[in-house]
């Protein structure tokens, strides 16, 4: 079988591409099947995925967003936006308005139910808990359109997680 | 253990048991790790990456789970021994790419792997057979608990582990399970099957990793979502969802058997004749016939092979394997027939 871009050498990489349940098989040599993956990263790649979920693509320029810098590495929120790339943990903290929103869209979440490091103090692991408790109640209370109790269950939570805020947090 | 001692077996994931075993290949987890304040590896200075690897693999020889592992950095190896392990499935194509800083260390039975400074400082995997997300859960938390004692994890309370990609941020975990899912795509349901897991925001691959199609009808089914449900509850998820597609497969292997037994029994026995006769074969026909034959020994039409025999050669007939095993580098045309000798070799001795 010869390949169906070049029509010279063998293919040796099948193909097969399902768009809207149309099926379509290509059969390539080793080097087109490279610039066709090539292509498609151009194509698809993440930074664009990521550019659409946070409409990075809006002609406004904040100019403040534009200049926002992770105080850690240097990374740029441009560079961010142009990659789809954090540079480093403190990044997180950096970015943490834009990131908050993007998260959501990634995820339909922006916050973490699970797993912690077992280095984490007894202390914050207790205070996770407690937090995971509140926030199941706070779910239910806004379930049931109980606004009283869910304002006060999200004062509570807004308080107990200040408590950690700046002197442990990345732990 | 050194790479030449991985040539002539395979991983324990492949030994074709477990729960659902006969339509469930492997289940695995992964997780993504990074250490506190340093660079991720995208934004690290070579130097830096040498030192973050070091610290990283000491971190991993003082844990039970890698005594007698292997350790290979990526600097010090060959394209052919790199492109080997990627089609173990203990590494990532992207792993392979620029070396700076970048290794792996492998378990005894390839249980657990764990790339260093890949996108993310640590991207630790655990692999077993049949559908067992639950088992697997269980030693990737112990290995991630014990290496979270020695190495200052980036983690913050209100999003979890933090990655240099945030579609992995929160529980930075992803699951997935590897089918073989041939009488959906026989009787042409396939397309619906993976659009409803698509609606559900769960992610197909195929065999052969990320960016990979799906050949020989496997399908590689994963989350995508990371933050907002805990490890456990995405992997009910996958358990669930795996589930209802095992009862569809299962479902469409009855009315195949009962609408045309012998069509079936046809194309079974023809893809064992051709694999057990065939002089020069591509890897293409090779996965679709091991598929039949995989379908054929699950129904009971074919009795006395091994399950672990059909998985084994879906690896060992790739590229990098043959050239291994052969012990130097073949054209493609000399890989079509070497592949067609290793499988003549491996099934010639069962009688059908």
């Amino acid at each position: 079988m010869v390949c169906d871009i070049c029509g010279k050498k063998k293919a040796t990489v099948h193909l097969t591409e399902i768009v809207d349940g149309q099926m379509t098989e290509m059969h390539l040599c080793e080097e087109c099947a490279h610039h066709k993956s090539v292509q498609m990263e151009q194509q698809f790649g993440l930074a664009d995925l990521l550019a659409g979920l946070s409409d990075f693509g809006k002609q406004v320029v904040d100019h403040q967003q534009e200049k926002l810098k992770c105080a850690h590495c240097g990374l740029t929120y441009d560079d961010f936006k142009k990659f789809g790339r954090l540079g480093c943990s403190e990044c997180y903290t950096g970015f943490r308005e834009q990131l908050s929103g993007l998260l959501k869209k990634i995820h339909g979440s922006n916050r973490h139910y699970g797993k912690a490091p077992v280095t984490l103090s007894k202390f914050e692991q207790d205070k996770n808990e407690v937090l995971r408790d509140l926030r199941s109640q706070l779910e239910q209370a806004v379930h049931k359109e109980d606004f009283e109790s869910a304002a006060e269950l999200r004062d509570q939570i807004r308080d107990l997680e200040k408590g950690s805020e700046g002197k442990n947090e990345t732990r | 253990m050194k790479l030449d001692d991985l040539i002539d077996h395979t991983g324990e994931w492949l030994k074709g048991t477990g729960p659902h075993s006969n339509i469930v290949m492997s289940s695995r987890v992964r997780l993504a790790r990074n250490l506190m304040g340093t660079p991720f590896p995208n934004r690290a200075g070579k130097k830096n990456l040498s030192q973050i690897m070091e610290d990283i693999e000491k971190a991993v020889k003082e844990i039970a789970y890698f005594k007698d592992s292997a350790l290979f950095r990526m600097a010090e190896m060959d394209n052919i021994d790199k492109q080997f392990l990627i089609e173990r499935h203990l590494m990532s194509h992207e792993h392979a790419g620029m070396t700076d800083g970048k290794a792996l260390v492998v378990s005894p039975e390839e249980v657990v792997s764990v790339m260093i400074n890949e996108e993310d400082h640590l991207r630790i995997q655990v692999m077993q057979s049949g559908l067992n997300l639950k088992e697997t859960w269980k030693i990737i938390d112990d290995i991630d608990s014990q290496l979270s004692q020695k190495l200052p994890f980036a983690y913050l309370a209100h999003w979890g582990y933090l990655t240099a990609c945030p579609t992995n941020t929160g529980t930075a975990m992803r699951g997935s399970v590897m089918l073989h899912l041939p009488a959906l795509v026989m009787t042409k349901q396939i397309n619906k099957v993976l659009a409803a897991i698509a609606k559900l925001s769960f992610a197909t691959r195929g065999f052969y990793g990320e960016g990979t199609q799906a050949r020989g009808n496997f399908y590689q089914i994963s989350n995508q979502v990371s933050l907002g449900h805990s490890e456990v509850d995405i992997l009910q998820n996958i358990n669930g969802l795996i589930r209802q597609v095992i009862d569809q497969e299962e479902q469409a292997r009855q009315a195949l058997l009962v609408q045309n037994r012998p069509m079936l029994e046809d194309k079974i026995y023809r893809s064992m004749g051709i694999l057990k006769n065939a002089i020069i074969i591509s890897s293409q026909e090779t996965i679709e016939l091991l598929s039949m034959v995989r379908l054929g020994i699950d129904l009971g039409i074919i009795k006395n092979v091994p399950n672990r025999v059909i998985n084994e050669l879906l690896i060992m007939i790739q590229p990098a394997h043959l050239q291994k095993i052969e012990g130097k580098k073949l054209s493609a045309s000399a890989r079509d027939t070497k592949r067609a000798s290793i499988i003549r070799e491996k099934l010639g001795g069962f009688h059908v």
